[in-house]
Order: structure tokens, then C-alpha cells, then sequence
């Protein structure tokens, strides 16, 4: 299944390290104490929140391992983890409900 | 941060409690003890993490020194999710490094916030707490610093260390385990679902305010309507969009607070 050379895959480890590092050491290391403008720490707050749905919105929906259709185990199992998720506030709670959901309805379709 | 600081000024002028006071009397070895302890319940969810990481990995294609490689010099678990996820779509260098870094930004945010708290420490000892400035850590020392603020920065530094220890030394093991045991995991598993369930379950709890859930919500449809697009620049485009909203709506519940 691997696509990616040896090399592109190294590069992509010590870019991503070395850029990872910088951010962490950011201002603790070189910019101090000066302020992050009012903007950019609205903005940070939500990297995450911004990221992570859009890497994983087309997974669920179009999974590979079902060739791309829309696949009703799958979209149970997201939804569990994400109702779980939010109920909870509890990340390993929702990773184990999602899975039993998956496996569950997997196991009833099969 | 200057919340932070006048939080802790107008706390140290009060005597401490006698709880406190029991903090403020540890050598810096008992503070590192404390801070490794303080930080085992996120093994919970680091160990799993970890390996489902060496099993995402090894499912892509990736080889064990590779995957050592993420997790020591990366040792950032969504970031290394995104990476691989996006190196096993034939996604561009660029874009899969652009991506994962993107994920990473928040880290910046923790160094901020950090300053007030370790900012006389040696240049040294804040490379150090830079490399190992993970979303635990940063969460576990915050909140010990915002409790106990008139720590003396030895103490401050070896309560983080302590905390880095416990959570950074089992995530790489975690991921080279899972990498070895990946091997003997059979198809019908449907590993390939274990990414996504993992990043919702981190996004969920984070959804919080009306902004965090209008971000999300955002990230979703833009990267639904993007998905035509070469693999991972839907992403790239996403998050920015999602960011935008999310500060927006941020402003306007502000602004509609204040005038109710």
C-alpha cells in the first residue's frame, strides 16, 4: 500500500520534528514575553477544532475500504464516538465506544 | 498570560494553604517524583494512542526505524496521525509536512502561556521543555503552576520533567509496539477506521462553545466540497476557513454578551 520513498518519508519526519520543535520553543525560547497579537491567540484556539474534522469528514464518508461509498458501519461507529465523545468529555471512552459500535454493526451486517 | 501572572501575585500575597504550603516544602527530586505520578493517568490514553499509531503506521507501509523516527523526533500524536494518513494518499511532501504542522500550531500557543511561569529558566533547560511540550505535560504543569504559585522555578522545572518522563518515554515504546504487533492484526479488524475514530474522539471533547462547534462544523463542509481537490489541499484550505469562523462567532457571542 506504501507510495512514498524511503527519502520522502525521512524528509517529512525530520521537516515535521524540526518544525514541531520550533513551534514549541516559539516563545519560551525566542520570542519571550512579548504578546501574541489579540487576532493570533483567538486564532490558535482553534487549530484543532479547524484541522482535525476536515482530515477526518472525507474518511468517514467516503472510506477506502469501501471502495468511497458511504458505509453504514462506519457512519454508526463515527457517530457513537462522537456522541460518546461529547457526552463524556472523555477521549478513551469514546475511542472504546466507537470501536464496539464499529465491530458491532460490522458483525450485524456481515 | 497576564491573567496568569496577577492570578499568581494576588495568590502569594495570601498565606498558602496548609496543602500548598506541603508542595512548597518538596526538594526538587520530590517534585520530579510527583510530577511523574501526576502524569500516569494520561497513560490511559497515550498507550493505546501510541500503538494504534505503530499499527497505522505499519498498515501504511512505514518501517520500524520510521516510525521511531515520528515518535521521538515528532512526539506529537495527532500530527504523526495526519502525516501518515496523508503520506499513504500519495499526498506531496509539502503538503502532508504543511498539514501535520498545521495540527502542531496550538504548540505555540502552550510555549506562550509557559513564559510567565519557567521564562528565567537556562536557555538549556527551555530547549528541553520545548521538545517535550506535549498537550499532556503542558495540561498536567499549568495547572500545578496556577495551584501552587509561589513554586520556585527548580521546582516548577523539575515537576514538568517529572511529568515528561512519564508521559514521553511509553509513547515511543507504545509506538514501536504497536508497529511490531500491527503485523498480526488481520483485515476484518477494519483498522482502517481507527484514525478517524481517534480524531473524533479528541474533537469532541473539545467542543465547547457555540465557536468551537461553528470551527468544526465549517471544517467539515469545506472539506466535503473540497474533496475533488489533490489529496490533503482540502485541508490546507479547510482549517483556515474553519479558523476564520470559529474567531468570528467567538466575537459576536462576545459582542452579544456585552450588550445583553
Amino acid at each position: 500500500m506504501m507510495i512514498a520513498s524511503d527519502l520522502t518519508i525521512w524528509l517529512v519526519i525530520l521537516s515535521l520534528g524540526l518544525g514541531t520543535f520550533l513551534l514549541r520553543w516559539s516563545f519560551l525560547g525566542a520570542i519571550g514575553t512579548r504578546q501574541l497579537p489579540g487576532w493570533a491567540s483567538r486564532a490558535l484556539r482553534y487549530t484543532a477544532v479547524a484541522v482535525l474534522p476536515a482530515l477526518v469528514a472525507p474518511l468517514v464518508v467516503w472510506p477506502a475500504a469501501t471502495g468511497g461509498q458511504p458505509d453504514p458501519a462506519r457512519l454508526t461507529a463515527a457517530a457513537v464516538t462522537l456522541i460518546v465523545g461529547l457526552w463524556t468529555r472523555n477521549l478513551l471512552y469514546a475511542v472504546i465506544a466507537g470501536m464496539i459500535a464499529l465491530f458491532g454493526t460490522l458483525y450485524l451486517w456481515a | 498570560m497576564s491573567v496568569d501572572q496577577s492570578a499568581g501575585a494576588r495568590q502569594s500575597a495570601a498565606d498558602p494553604t496548609p496543602e500548598q504550603a506541603r508542595v512548597l516544602a518538596r526538594s526538587p527530586a520530590e517534585c520530579l517524583r510527583h510530577g511523574m505520578l501526576g502524569a500516569i493517568p494520561f497513560l490511559l490514553v497515550l498507550l493505546p494512542f501510541g500503538m494504534l499509531f505503530g499499527v497505522v503506521a505499519n498498515e501504511t507501509g512505514l518501517n520500524l526505524p520510521q516510525v521511531l523516527g515520528f515518535a521521538i523526533l515528532v512526539l506529537a500524536g495527532a500530527s504523526q496521525f495526519t502525516a501518515v494518513q496523508l503520506l499513504g494518499e500519495h499526498t506531496p511532501a509539502i503538503i502532508v509536512i504543511a498539514s501535520a504542522l498545521a495540527v502542531n500550531l496550538r504548540m505555540a500557543m502552550y510555549s506562550a502561556s509557559m513564559v510567565p511561569w519557567v521564562g528565567e529558566a537556562s536557555a538549556r533547560d527551555k530547549g528541553l521543555m520545548a521538545y517535550v511540550l506535549i498537550d499532556q505535560t503542558y495540561a498536567l504543569a499549568i495547572q500545578h503552576y496556577e495551584a501552587n504559585p509561589r513554586l520556585r522555578l527548580d521546582q516548577r522545572l523539575a515537576y514538568f520533567f517529572g511529568a515528561a518522563i512519564t508521559a514521553c518515554v511509553p509513547w515511543v515504546v507504545a509506538c514501536a509496539l504497536g508497529f511490531t504487533l500491527g503485523r498480526a492484526i488481520p483485515e476484518s479488524w477494519a483498522l482502517d477506521f481507527a484514525l478517524p475514530i481517534t480524531f473524533l474522539a479528541m474533537v469532541a471533547p473539545m467542543l465547547r462553545t457555540p465557536a468551537h462547534i461553528a470551527a468544526a462544523l465549517t471544517s467539515i463542509i469545506c472539506s466535503l466540497a473540497f474533496s475533488g481537490l489533490p489529496s490533503g489541499l482540502g485541508v490546507l484550505l479547510a482549517a483556515p476557513v474553519a479558523m476564520a469562523v470559529g474567531v468570528w462567532v467567538e466575537i459576536w457571542t462576545e459582542r452579544r454578551k456585552a450588550g445583553a
